[in-house]
């Protein structure tokens, strides 16, 4: 293998033998000579191979992509920087992205999950933001599988690990479980940031001549592209396994966010951008392509690491805590102090052209030449063949087998793996520090204020895989609403989301007809909730063997609170207040928990959306929220109604007494169906017939199904006056699962 | 158990460079590991190594991060 | 009155505690940074919470051997009150100021939640506002939180008072059960001789108003501010 290869570097004519090794298709390959004019360099080879890799050119998914909604008058900057950009008014901007990394996440759990929460923290500090808020949404598969266990610990422990000792709290996220991530978990990391409106910094270079300077951690040989290739072909002691896990070093990113904020409340910064995937390669393609020059870089001057460096590991590794930045000419003593003080690299590794090149120089000698806007504007795009999901049958309610004692139907499920509380994985990230955390993990959506003012942000992450398995567009639609609602549910306008778009082999046309399926009901949601994309990132491959993951279109959505003080919780807050359900229940039970953890079906249409439905009902239980007449408020997603009173009851220890109106729905569908645009309020006796009155007005369903009763040790749930059972069983069920399984006990 | 070459190492760094601030001047890299002491009960020489070696693979080392050596005395 | 808070490469609770100074003693403090020899004339000097370095080699370790920190010793010696919360105490530990270390949590791993502190002396500028034997909640965050001290030096501890806060049950209870990280003796926070100098893992800066979930950790603050308001 290695004299193969080696031969394969020497000989021009087995370039291409090469390009195929890297990744790139014969037609890729055709049209790298083109646009070099020449057979390239392994350097340049590896270059075109990352920048038009799946990863970096979106080249499968662009295309769908487009069809995303992504302006709005509040939106500053979307998609296509580092972080998406939205005005929160009094002057400033939130600057948020989630991205995935699940791949190394697999591999080497602690180290893949804590490099993913630093990469996307440095996409957010990158563009002038303070992070003030981690949430991540993760998926792992079957509890019973083998490897599970360990890669929970390994994962939170990364997370944790890192945003801990970072010092940005990690508010929020979500943690579920099926079998088709068994070979596969999703690790998808969330970061918000806070900037002031005219300090916003992006990766457009300017000023001929203006120097490049590299910021933060040397560069060694992590996370290079096939590796141990790489290895063979240029390594001196080819023994050496060259290590393609990345670690993390949170010590060094804390360091690297104050010099950076440091540096940012100066003026000598022109651009800057941070070295994420595919390293130097990318950062400085895309600092000079935005800005229309060139760039030429003496690699020597790189910080590096390790002796013997090439020009093709130094372009593509992926060490982490760098960034790359363009500085306004003569500025490079005063911007160098900052990064001394706080014990950082600083290096001027290169210049800003008029030539529209990358120009490497190595030893004295050039190791790449290549044209820059060519290598995006001829990059490669592919309208993959797709086949639609079929559609499932409605599943009738009658169709499913009632339970007998609704008591120890909703105390099983409140145990089983995608309800149970995640407190043992919350308890493990610091979500206090920063001292403005408001609604800490567990409720449906995180409190941040705003530092020093009486506003806040409402946080969430959001996606039902089982939906967008069973009816993508429908999912993909539910996922972005349940987003939208979570934030309404805490009082705050939703604003934008982030998306995290994860998949099988997109080169699978029933994987890519999930992959439209969703985008296309995203879509439709975001134009009906005025709920734009600004940013977002694509993980497709998420295959093993003929086993794709479910289509997860993870949806990180943010909202702004204007007034704190009518910020709402799940949280009962007093016995003898009324129950209200808002929005209209037909007992839609297909693809829901119901149907798959007590009566073992996972067959089914979800439930539909009704995206006018959506924003009426939301848009109602907002303004009322914000006039201060709500005490509680939760939204009905996962386990239906009855599931979601439960979790109210839970969160304060105060009992209910729900009466079901008879009607056309069965009771369990009635209870456990999961129709969508639902909210279950809590509202003072002396309030409800108001609410009610004006939701008729506005055209709102709206019910008194109940009323809050007892708490403390008597505290318990009944439906219509039987099955009572404990709050406080209750919760011990909701709170054991996680900490036995983890254990070995479960 | 250290990290293995080329892997990046936080802590050595971080170390180092608090050497350094102390005035040890003389200190160009720091690597940092774990030891442990095991006692086995085993005596033969060559199966102490080979059960060693396993629990090194399975469980004391990240194979995936770290490389392990180790030494039999007695 | 006026003080300090020190800044190490790694900390993270500078900004917390400095609001809660600020907004409670009425003081903004000055940041000092941890390469400084110099620290301005003040009435406190607070070592914050984070990860100073990292918490690599051992937490606090390296701080402790931070230039300014030869200064924090010096003044702590003329009688200048030291409070050193969660990574602040880990580091006076480490330089010395306070006896005995704090280890690896017993559950090995990182926690943050609110838990409950018996108040033991009340002797005390910090403690000074909380009543003797009342109970308190405030979060801990910390991986190295489990204080450990030979048996000499808990009973000299608690045979002088030297106990601040221990760790109970909502009730009151001190048992081994209610200590969240395998504290000796359910130990979270310890003076020196003179209490002057405290070192604390739950962080009271964290909650000081009802909006973040609870005010147990303001008469903390009050306290130093009456204490050294002149």
């Amino acid at each position: 293998m290695t004299a193969t290869m080696t031969k394969a570097a020497d000989a021009p004519k087995s370039m291409e033998a090469l390009a195929r090794e890297f990744g790139l298709s014969a037609e890729e390959y055709k049209l790298a000579l083109s646009i070099l004019g020449r057979t390239p360099n392994v350097t340049e080879l590896g270059i075109f191979s990352v920048m038009w890799s799946e990863h970096c050119s979106y080249k499968s998914s662009k295309k769908w992509l487009r069809k995303l909604p992504t302006t709005a008058p509040w939106v500053v900057c979307g998609p296509g920087e580092n972080a998406g950009v939205i005005d929160i008014g009094d002057g400033m901007v939130a600057i948020f992205k989630m991205e995935s990394h699940n791949h190394p996440s697999f591999i080497e759990p602690y180290q893949g999950a804590a490099t993913g929460v630093g990469g996307i923290l440095r996409d957010v500090f990158t563009m002038g933001a303070r992070p003030i808020a981690n949430l991540n949404a993760l998926r792992f598969g079957d509890p019973k599988h083998p490897k599970t266990r360990h890669l929970i610990a390994g994962v939170v422990g990364g997370i944790g690990g890192y945003g801990n000792c970072v010092g940005v709290p990690t508010v929020g996220g979500e943690c579920t479980f099926h079998p088709r991530y068994n070979g596969n978990i999703l690790v998808n990391a969330m970061t918000v940031g806070l900037a002031r409106a005219d300090r916003v910094f992006y990766a457009k270079a300017a000023g001929i001549g203006n120097p490049v300077v590299y910021v933060g951690s040397k560069t060694g040989r992590d996370g290079i592209h096939g590796a141990t290739m790489a290895s063979a072909v240029f390594g001196e002691e080819v023994e050496a396994k060259r290590p393609t896990v990345q670690v993390g070093d949170p010590f060094t990113e804390k360091l690297l966010i104050e010099a950076c904020l440091e540096l940012m409340a100066t003026d000598m910064i022109v651009s800057i951008q941070d070295m994420g995937a595919a390293g130097l390669t990318s950062s400085s393609f895309e600092m000079a392509g935005k800005g229309g020059l060139g760039i030429e870089i003496d690699l020597d001057q790189v910080p590096q690491r390790e002796p013997g460096m090439s020009a093709y590991e130094i372009m593509l590794s992926e060490s982490q805590e760098r960034m790359l930045m363009v500085l306004k000419q003569g500025r490079e003593a005063e911007a160098e102090r900052i990064f001394r003080k706080w014990e950082l690299d600083f290096a001027v590794i290169g210049r800003l052209t008029d030539t529209g090149r990358l120009v490497l120089r190595q030893y004295g000698q050039v190791a790449a030449d290549m044209p820059v806007a060519p290598l995006s504007e001829q990059m490669p795009e592919y309208a993959r063949p797709w086949t639609p999901t079929l559609p499932r049958p409605v599943v009738d309610a009658a169709s499913v087998p009632a339970p007998k004692d609704y008591a120890a139907t909703l105390k099983k499920l409140m145990g089983t793996p995608d309800l149970a509380s995640k407190r043992w994985i919350w308890d493990q990230y610091d979500h206090m520090v920063m001292a403005d955390t408001l609604q800490r993990p567990g409720g449906d959506a995180a409190v941040v204020r705003i530092h020093g003012s009486d506003r806040g942000l409402a946080i969430v992450t959001d996606c039902t895989p089982r939906y967008c398995d069973a009816d993508p567009r429908a999912g993909g639609a539910q996922a972005v609403a349940e987003a939208w609602r979570n934030i309404t549910c805490v009082g705050a306008r939703p604003l934008a989301i982030t998306d995290c778009m994860n998949f099988g082999n997109p080169e699978r046309p029933e994987i890519m007809g999930q992959f439209a399926g969703c985008i296309e009901g995203m879509a439709d949601a975001c134009r009906a909730l005025d709920f734009p994309v600004v940013s977002g990132n694509v993980s497709l491959y998420n295959e093993t063997g003929a086993t794709a993951v479910q289509p997860t279109p993870s949806i990180g959505g943010v909202g702004i609170l204007d007034n704190l003080n009518t910020v709402t919780t799940i949280a009962l807050k007093k016995a003898g207040s009324a129950l209200v359900l808002v929005g209209e229940t037909r007992g839609h039970l297909g693809a829901s928990m119901f149907l798959r953890e007590i009566a073992g079906r996972e067959d089914g249409a979800p439930p539909p959306v009704d995206l006018k439905a959506e924003r009426r009902n939301g848009d109602f239980v907002r303004h009322h929220i914000t006039s201060g007449k709500i005490l509680a408020a939760h939204d009905c997603s996962d386990g239906g109604l009855l599931v979601a009173v439960a979790e109210m009851a839970m969160a304060s220890g105060i009992g209910v007494a729900l009466t079901v109106p008879a009607g056309g729905v069965p009771l369990h569908a009635f209870l456990f169906g999961e129709d969508q645009a639902r909210y279950v309020l809590e509202v003072a006796e002396s309030d409800v017939a108001k609410l009610l009155t004006h939701a008729q007005a506005e055209g709102v369903p709206a019910a008194r199904i109940g009323a809050t009763a007892g708490h403390g040790a008597a505290a318990t749930l009944t439906v219509n006056g039987a099955w009572p059972i404990s709050v406080a069983e209750l919760r011990a069920v909701n709170e054991a699962w996680l900490p036995a399984y983890m254990s070995g006990n479960a | 158990m250290t990290l293995k070459q080329g892997v990046l190492d936080p802590q050595g760094k971080a170390i180092a460079n608090a050497l350094h601030a102390l005035g040890f001047d003389s200190v160009e890299g720091v690597r940092q590991g774990k030891f442990l002491e095991l006692d086995l009960k085993d005596t033969d020489k060559a199966s102490v190594e080979k059960n060693v070696k396993s629990m090194c693979e399975r469980l004391l080392a990240n194979t995936v991060i770290e490389d392990y050596a180790f030494e039999v005395l007695k | 009155m006026k003080s300090a808070v020190i800044v190490f490469p790694g900390s993270n609770c500078d900004r917390d505690v400095a609001v809660a100074l600020g907004r409670i003693a009425g003081h903004a403090p000055t940041m000092v940074w941890h390469g400084d020899r110099a620290i301005p004339k003040v009435d406190l000097i607070v070592l914050p919470g984070g990860f100073s370095y990292g918490d690599y080699l051992r937490s606090g370790a390296m701080a402790a051997h931070s230039p300014v920190m030869t200064e924090v010793a010096a003044r702590s010696k003329q009688g200048v009150p030291v409070l050193g919360i969660c990574n602040g105490f880990q580091i006076l530990t480490e330089a010395g100021l306070l006896p005995g270390a704090l280890v690896r949590n017993a559950g090995l791993r990182f926690i943050c939640r609110d838990v409950h502190l018996k108040v033991e002396s009340t002797e005390s500028m910090y403690t000074r506002r909380y009543k003797r034997g009342q109970v308190i909640r405030i979060p801990i965050a910390h991986a190295d939180g489990n204080y450990r001290a030979d048996a000499k030096t808990l009973d000299r501890l608690e045979g002088e008072g030297l106990v601040a806060v221990r760790y109970c049950s909502p009730s009151g209870e001190v048992g081994e059960q209610h200590t969240p990280n395998g504290s000796a003796r359910n130990i979270a926070g310890i003076f020196n001789e003179r209490r002057t100098v405290l070192g604390l893992m739950p962080h009271p800066e964290r909650l000081i108003e009802p909006a973040l979930g609870g005010s147990d950790g303001r008469p903390f603050f009050e306290g130093i501010a009456e204490a050294l308001a002149a």
